[in-house]
This record gives structure tokens, sequence and C-alpha cells, in this order.
């Protein structure tokens, strides 16, 4: 296995678990702030636990009983369909077709929310619907990530080091949150969904390939170019879909009223 | 009974996750991807072919995907 391959693994898995842990921590920072610290800390530390034993109780048998050549075909048709999503969200919305992501409206519209179900803020008690709002928040934006790892993990019998970097992405976005103590909407998240959809379809198409029986010149160093080939298509492609941008419709001018 | 009610239902959800992952609103995305694998098994004895080939099919879907999912005017 070479290193390039696995420096690719790690940033792909990092990258992917900071985005979506950004917006889980949007959520969790919501339910703390409506109702209570103790329940948010607790519904998104427990969403973290189950993930973590999801990570554990479906890779591990994966990469044990799994034919490595099967496993690559499955895992790199779920990779490139999982990249190829994120791309394209990547690309419509840099060419401006779709609204950025905008972490902020979604923190006022979760506070809202959670203000209107009633009970007041119940300060540092336990409070259910606290609980429930983080743990659904963690454990939504993070089922992909466990996919991404057990994949990514997989296929490269590096499960343990995809597992670590996406650990410390979470403890990283966990610090942050902690210092910022608010939604981190400065995150370039688009940026980074680039990257990592880039990332993702270099792999998909690559194990894909290797599992059926296609040999890429270079072995494991096809990936990193896959990448470059990706990255110069997701450039061409949102400069080309910024030319197509709906025209305004043109002004009508109106001819002044004659005076009397 | 509500056992296997509740089979079920899990069963239902799951199939439901997974068909929302993997086609969701972009089922040309789901196509590609069928494509891919399908090309990758046939060209699997060709060495350059699959590598040409793979990338750049993946592509073309993809552009296709974004033109489908482009902010039209009104009344288009």
């Amino acid at each position: 296995m070479h290193t390039s391959s696995t420096l690719v693994l790690v940033l792909a898995v990092f990258a992917a678990c900071l985005v979506e842990m950004v917006e889980a921590l949007t959520i969790v920072v919501a339910a703390g702030v409506s109702r209570g610290w103790r329940s948010a800390l607790e519904g998104a530390a427990v969403a973290a636990l189950v993930l973590g034993g999801l990570v554990v109780v479906v890779g591990v048998p994966l990469i044990r009983y799994v034919p490595i050549d099967a496993l690559r075909v499955v895992v790199g048709a779920l990779l490139l369909v999982l990249g190829l999503q994120w791309l394209r969200k990547a690309i419509l919305r840099s060419a401006g077709h779709v609204a950025l992501h905008d972490e902020d409206a979604i923190f006022a519209e979760t506070v809202a929310e959670l203000g209107h179900d009633g009970g007041g803020r119940p300060g540092n008690g336990r409070d259910s619907i606290g609980f429930a709002v983080a743990f659904k928040g963690v454990f939504l934006e993070g089922t992909e990530v466990v996919l991404i790892v057990i994949s990514l993990g997989a296929a490269q019998h590096r499960l343990g080091l995809a597992a670590i970097a996406a650990a410390v992405a979470v403890l990283l976005v966990a610090v942050a949150g902690l210092v910022v103590s608010r939604q981190l909407s400065e995150v370039p998240e688009n940026t980074i969904k680039t990257i990592v959809g880039v990332m993702l379809s270099s792999f998909g198409v690559f194990w894909v390939g290797e599992g059926a029986g296609v040999h890429w010149p270079g072995s494991d160093l096809a990936i990193p170019v896959l990448a470059v080939f990706f990255a110069v298509a997701y450039f061409a492609f949102t400069a080309f879909m910024r030319t197509k941008l709906p025209q305004p419709a043109p002004r009508v001018e109106t001819m002044p009223e004659a005076a009397p | 009974m509500s056992a296997m009610a509740a089979v079920g239902r899990a069963l239902r959800a799951f199939g439901r996750f997974w068909r929302d992952f993997v086609i969701g609103d972009t089922p040309e995305l789901a196509l590609a991807t069928a494509a891919v694998v399908g090309l990758a098994f046939l060209l699997a004895g060709n060495r350059v072919a699959g590598v040409v080939v793979l990338p750049l099919t993946t592509a073309g879907f993809l552009l296709l995907s974004a033109w489908r999912g482009r902010r039209r005017a009104p009344g288009l």
C-alpha cells in the first residue's frame, strides 16, 4: 500500500467527518442553548458511541469474511455514488444554481423550533427533547461518516486508521465548538465538500476498476492522478454551469407621465 | 405478531435508508455508478480502455447530473 493512497484515505475521512460534524455541532449547540447543555451533550455522546459501535460491528466482519475483490467493487460503488452526489452539490452551489449551506439559518431555525416545544428552558436538568434532538443530529450526520470510514477502511484494510482520522476530526470540531460555543458558520463547507467529493470519486472509480480486474498504471499511484482529473472536471463543470445561470428578466422602462 | 411487525418496520426503514442514500433525488448518479461497474467488468482485460473510459464515463454522468439540477429561468 503506497503512502500516497494512505494519505488520501486519511484526508478523505478527516475532511468528510469535519464537514458532517460541523453540521451536527450546529444542532447540538442549538439544543444546548435552548434546552440545556447536559441533555444536549449526553445525546451527542451517546450518538457518537453508537456510531463507533457501528464501525466495529459492521466493519470488522467485512474485512475478515468478505473476499477483497468483491468488497472493493461494492465499496467502490458506494464511494462513487456518494462522491458524485457531493461533487454535484458542490458544483451547483459554486456555480450559483443552489444556495450555499447556511449554518446560521439552521441554528436560528433549530433554536426557534425547540423554543416552541414548550416546557421552557430546563437549565442543567435532564431534558428528553434536548437529548433526542442532539442524538438525532449527531447520528444522522454521522451515518454518512460511518459509511465512509467503513468503506475506505475496509477496502484498504485500514479500518483502524480510518476510524482514528474520523475520531480526530470529531474531537477537533468538539473543541472548536467549546471554544466558540456557537455554530461554525465560518468553515468553508463547500470547499471541504468539494475536496471530499473529489477524493471519494477517485477512490470509487479506482476500487471499482481494481475489484473488477482493471490494471491501473502505477497501481495505487493512480488515485492521486484520478483526484487531479476529478478536480479539473469540477472546475471545468462549475465554470460551464456558471454560464447557464438564468438571466434576470430585463427591466421594462415605463414612460414618465406627461406633465399636465 | 408484534415482533414480526416490528421487524417488518425495521426492514422497510432499512430499505428506505439505502434507497434514499443511493438513489435519492439523483437517480442518474446511481445509474452512473452501475454503468461504471458494468464497464469495469467489460473492460477488465483491456489495460488502456478501462483506465481511460471509467473516469471519462464518470465525469460525463457528473456533468449530466449537474445539468439536470440547474436553476432554470421561470417558464422553462
